[in-house]
């Protein structure tokens, strides 16, 4: 079966995040601006004339999808990357997938969203074959 | 025509540019500091007067500031339409360039004066009723304040006020003017309740370096030649910027970071406190006017941001106040050494001197500030200052002008 993972991670730990993902044979994803608020609260900005207070807070929003055989290692290799230990870290969400279709060759399910030799390939899908 | 002077003449041809350029900048100064779907519609409200008041000069606006005096309150109508405005000199002003370059490098301050105000009342305002109050504001507020301080005959100027480029014409005016109209038009949807934050600190940074050279034009041109005068009117102008760029920096870092925005916002307004005492004081006089204005401004803006009053863009701040300083401070440091056709002030022993640069502008203050709020309460009655909460919501580049800036 395959499962979306969808991240919300700092801004400034993209890379870390993606560099972590693609050590362990991720290939594909996608990520977007996002902002919001949390548990950090606000940040303290310069104005013109002294400072003031800013409450919503860009974060990047990652998307990967993937065979929940291996989605253990996929939340661990984004804590890796992510993880400071302070409040703003952000948050992993894990939803289930009902299709995938690529648009190019009409491919479905798992054989749309494999890339050669990513971790789906070289580590099996197990129970995506029966869905 | 015999006494025209080629290196003045082309000394103020220049600066005529320079003054024009000031309007473009001052629409980035704003239009960075506004949130990114009013940028065009904050362009716009600088930019129109490049037309609006290019088309009012020329008809009458000229001749109501400059033309024959009328009892020292207005000028005659002898130049409406720039009639009997040409290449002679007119030596009631300068006799050394055309009366026609005179009359145009005046027209680009009272084009840039009115879009000062334009920072009281973005993001909010109804074009329609702005266009109108720029018209009005123009014919009865800057004609005659110009003619009264600069005009032959004018009673101010008769009184020996000492106004070098406009501290009480252009600043004082247009910041008290914007105090009065935040007042009736009231705040922004949001505002006090969140920040309303800047879109593009860049935007606003490339503008404060254009004011920047563009008062050079501003400044060393109200020499209206090419001389002494207006090379110590230069090098005040570039002191006083420095200064207070450098105060204003100082504060910013005492309250937390030294903010971009503060750095620029404090060189804006070292510029406008010099603008009255360039071509009076010395370079050193000038560097005490930009210190001490960065603090007035900047504390200004608390109080103002403590009142609850959505003055957006700090022009009484900035410009009203900082200039309010550079007009007493013109009657501290002025000196005949530095310019023998001004006067000396205070510290030179001329103490009556202060007494006139405060009545000048005290009456500059009311003036702008009582006519803009009665003129500003009509419109509101009539048909209305603010746009309607959805189109402001929407903002006014969709809302009011049919356009995004960004797509």
């Amino acid at each position: 079966m395959l499962k979306k993972i969808e991240a919300i991670i700092r801004e400034d730990k993209l890379n870390d995040v993606k560099d972590a993902l693609n050590e362990i044979g991720i290939r594909g994803m996608n990520v977007c601006e996002i902002r919001g608020q949390g548990r950090q609260g606000g940040i303290t900005l310069a104005g013109r004339s002294g400072t003031y207070q800013v409450d919503m807070l860009t974060k990047m929003q990652m998307n990967i999808i993937l065979s929940e055989d291996n989605v253990d290692e996929t939340i661990e290799a984004i804590l890796r990357g992510g993880h400071t230990g302070a409040a703003g870290d952000g948050l992993i969400f894990v939803y289930p997938v009902d299709e995938a279709v690529r648009i190019r060759t009409g491919e479905r399910g798992h054989e749309a969203v494999m890339y050669p030799g990513d971790i789906d390939e070289k580590k099996g899908r197990g129970s995506a074959k029966a869905s | 025509m015999a006494n025209l002077n080629t290196g003045d003449t082309a000394w103020l041809l220049v600066c005529c540019s320079l003054v024009l350029l000031m309007t473009p900048g001052l629409a980035f100064f704003y239009g960075g500091m506004v949130r990114r779907k009013n940028i065009l519609s904050t362009l716009t409200l600088s930019y129109v007067f490049m037309a609006l008041i290019g088309v009012q000069w020329l008809l009458f606006g000229y001749s109501l500031s400059f033309g024959k005096d009328i009892g020292g309150i207005i000028g005659g109508l002898n130049y409406l339409g720039f009639m009997n405005v040409g290449a002679a000199p007119n030596p009631e002003y300068s006799s050394s360039i055309p009366h026609q370059l005179f009359a145009t490098y005046q027209m680009m301050f009272a084009v840039i004066t009115p879009a000062l105000i334009t920072g009281a009342f973005v993001e909010r305002i109804r074009f329609k009723s702005f266009l109108l109050f720029g018209i009005i504001w123009a014919t009865l507020v800057y004609d005659p304040l110009c003619h009264w301080v600069w005009g032959a005959g004018g009673w101010l100027r008769e009184m020996g006020v000492l106004d070098f480029a406009g501290g009480t014409v252009v600043h004082v005016a247009a910041g008290c003017s914007a105090l009065a109209f935040a007042m009736v038009i009231g705040p922004r949807k949001g505002f006090g309740h969140m920040p309303l934050e800047p879109h593009s600190i860049p935007y606003t940074v490339l503008g404060a370096g254009l004011l920047w050279v563009g008062w050079f034009g501003f400044n060393g041109g109200s020499a209206l030649a090419a001389n002494g005068v207006a090379v110590n009117a230069l090098l005040a102008t570039n002191t006083s910027g420095a200064a207070a760029g450098l105060v204003w920096m100082l504060l910013s870092w005492l309250d937390g970071r030294p903010s971009t925005l503060g750095l620029v916002t404090g060189m804006v307004v070292g510029l406008a406190a010099v603008t009255p005492a360039s071509g009076f004081v010395s370079p050193m006089a000038a560097l005490v006017i930009g210190a001490v204005a960065a603090p007035i401004s900047y504390y200004t803006i608390r109080f103002r941001e403590q009142r609850g009053l959505d003055e957006s863009l700090d022009v009484f701040a900035c410009h009203g106040m900082a200039s309010t300083w550079g007009m007493i401070a013109t009657g501290l440091f002025a000196t005949t050494a530095v310019n023998p056709g001004g006067a000396n002030g205070l510290f030179h022993g001329n103490p009556s001197q202060l007494g006139v640069q405060i009545l000048a502008t005290v009456v500059t203050m009311v003036f702008s500030f009582g006519v803009t709020y009665v003129v500003a309460k009509a419109l509101d009655m009539s048909i209305g200052l603010k746009v309607g909460l959805h189109e402001e919501e929407v903002g006014l580049d969709i809302s009011g002008h049919g356009e995004r800036a960004y797509s």
